[in-house]
């Protein structure tokens, strides 16, 4: 990167570690950042969205539905996130290329499992197999987000679940009293009111989900916790022109300020929320609030 | 201005021809962990003993490929459900892995396996001790049937570290792999017995892809017959030449 760099052996330290901290392996590293935090910025949302449907599902007056919102929170719940993570996301990758299969090639007369292997035509390959490996790398990406959003929805719809739950009856009768339908009491008292509950569970499950980024290697996404092994293991002079020893303690505290600052940010964010949706509210904390205005 | 029709012309015949073809790309995955057969350089890339064979075979047999890393532990699971065509990642051919995919013949001459110890520790009696090796591997096979304590590691990196930090008495791996490591720190010894295990480091693929294999096979076969497989195996010190 820098015009000194062409001999690193040469150099005083800080050059040296200019150079280091320049190469295109730690670029990598710091793509790793920008690829985590782009996870959770799409995750969080989705999984919430993924939460209150399962929330409204599990409430519906349709029996169906409602063994279907059950279901899920139960199901998702239950199963480890590793064994989710390495069975649903193949499950999902060739469920999705079999149907591209049927559709595609009808005329296709091998099995598709042979053995061990599965094989479907070319074009159904998803990605296609001579697509570029960032096509690859976004739909690995995609995929991540995908499981990502179902297993986290599970947890949150369990939360807003219990927050639809506890707003207090009163209001919802007066809304009622009021002549309001099933879905205007539903979206104008209802879902305003549940935030305040169902917001300590959801902080909880933020937290989680930050702390759960280094599942993406099992979806193949190379994540900043993987960066930080392969920058830190002993780096042999035979190989790079940046020999060192172990430093993966280095990198390691280094994610270790990053993870505690972040979810520090977090905290502050998330009290903020907090006392923005009490306001008003008919709760302890929103009376306290109403007595020091 | 003909010319230009023509070139462009045989340049969309050539394009569909190879979009048509089974294998327009293919994915080769590796694990970029293990020097000096694969790892990442400086730049972030595939580098080693394996990628210049690969280039190289690629370009023999005509093909277009591209470099994936993958984790050693998912790396045949993801080749059998497609997510790349070839394992080209240090792999000895095994029976137990043979049953699940495929290799070409042997690109590397059977390589000893090392015992790397702490300096100073040269006397250790290995059969009592307590060895590290990675998962998945033919050494971690071969620690648990000589009955020795066996620690198990996902990457070679973690292996070798756990002897440093005095975690491990020993290390089991390729030679070709500790060789390096020895010669780099003095804190570090190997000791004098070896172990003969495998078969030599094939190309994995997929029991049903018969067309690559025998594309690979062949350009093996060409560059073991011209001597420039045995150039790249003095280049990077992989062990004994064919």
């Amino acid at each position: 990167m820098f015009s000194f760099c062409t001999d690193p052996s040469t150099l005083e330290t800080y050059q040296w570690f200019a150079c280091y901290f320049t190469t295109g392996k730690h670029a990598n590293f710091y793509w790793a950042f920008v690829t985590v935090l782009l996870l959770l910025a799409v995750t969080a949302p989705t999984s919430l969205a993924m939460g209150f449907g399962g929330a409204s599902a599990a409430r519906s007056r349709i029996a169906p539905v409602r063994w279907l919102g059950h279901g899920y929170i139960s199901v998702v719940r239950g199963v480890p996130d590793i064994a989710f993570f390495l069975f649903f996301v193949i499950a999902l990758d060739q469920g999705l290329e079999f149907l591209r299969h049927s559709a595609l090639c009808p005329d296709w007369d091998q099995p598709i499992r042979q053995g061990n292997d599965f094989i479907v035509c070319d074009a159904a390959k998803l990605p296609l197999g001579n697509a570029p490996q960032w096509v690859h790398e976004v739909y690995g990406f995609a995929l991540a987000v995908f499981t990502f959003a179902i297993v986290f929805g599970a947890f949150a719809a369990n939360v807003l679940y219990g927050a639809m739950q506890a707003v207090p009856r009163a209001q919802l009768e007066t809304a009622e009293a009021y002549g309001m339908t099933h879905r205007q009491t539903f979206w104008r008292i209802l879902v305003p009111q549940m935030w305040v509950y169902a917001l300590p569970g959801l902080s909880n499950l933020w937290m989680v989900l930050i702390k759960a980024t280094p599942l993406l290697f099992l979806l193949g996404v190379e994540d900043i916790v993987y960066w930080a092994r392969e920058l830190g293991g002993t780096a042999n002079p035979r190989f790079t022109d940046y020999p060192h020893g172990d430093w993966r303690m280095w990198y390691f505290l280094f994610l270790l300020v990053f993870y505690l600052a972040f979810t520090r940010v977090s905290e502050v964010v998330l009290e903020r929320l907090m006392n923005r949706l009490t306001h008003g509210q008919a709760t302890t904390g929103g009376e306290a609030q109403r007595k020091a205005a | 201005m003909n010319k230009l029709i023509l070139s462009t012309a045989l340049l969309a015949i050539g394009a569909g021809a190879a979009f048509a073809d089974g294998h327009s790309v293919v994915r080769l995955g590796t694990e970029g962990a293990y020097p000096p057969f694969n790892f990442l350089n400086d730049a972030g890339e595939v580098d080693g003993f394996e990628r210049e064979l690969g280039d190289e075979l690629c370009a023999r047999a005509e093909l277009t490929c591209e470099w994936v890393t993958n984790e050693w532990d998912s790396i045949i699971p993801n080749l059998v459900s497609g997510n790349y065509d070839a394992i080209i990642a240090g792999m000895s051919i095994t029976a137990e892995r043979d049953e699940v995919i495929d290799f070409t013949q042997n690109y590397t001459q059977p390589d000893p396996s090392s015992y790397l110890v702490a300096a100073g520790n040269e006397g250790l009696n290995v059969e009592t001790a307590v060895i590290a090796a990675q998962t998945n591997t033919i050494q971690a096979s071969f620690v648990a049937e000589m009955g020795a304590t066996l620690l198990e590691f996902a990457s070679p990196e973690e292996s070798v570290a756990a002897v440093k930090a005095g975690e491990a008495d020993a290390v089991l791996a390729d030679d070709s792999f500790l060789a390096p490591i020895v010669e780099a720190d003095a804190e570090l010894a190997k000791l004098e017995r070896e172990e003969l295990i495998g078969g030599g480091i094939g190309m994995g693929l997929r029991e049903s892809d018969g067309e690559l294999k025998a594309k690979m096979d062949a350009a093996i076969s060409s560059m073991k017959a011209d001597g420039s497989l045995n150039a790249l195996i003095e280049k990077w010190e992989v062990g004994a030449k064919f």
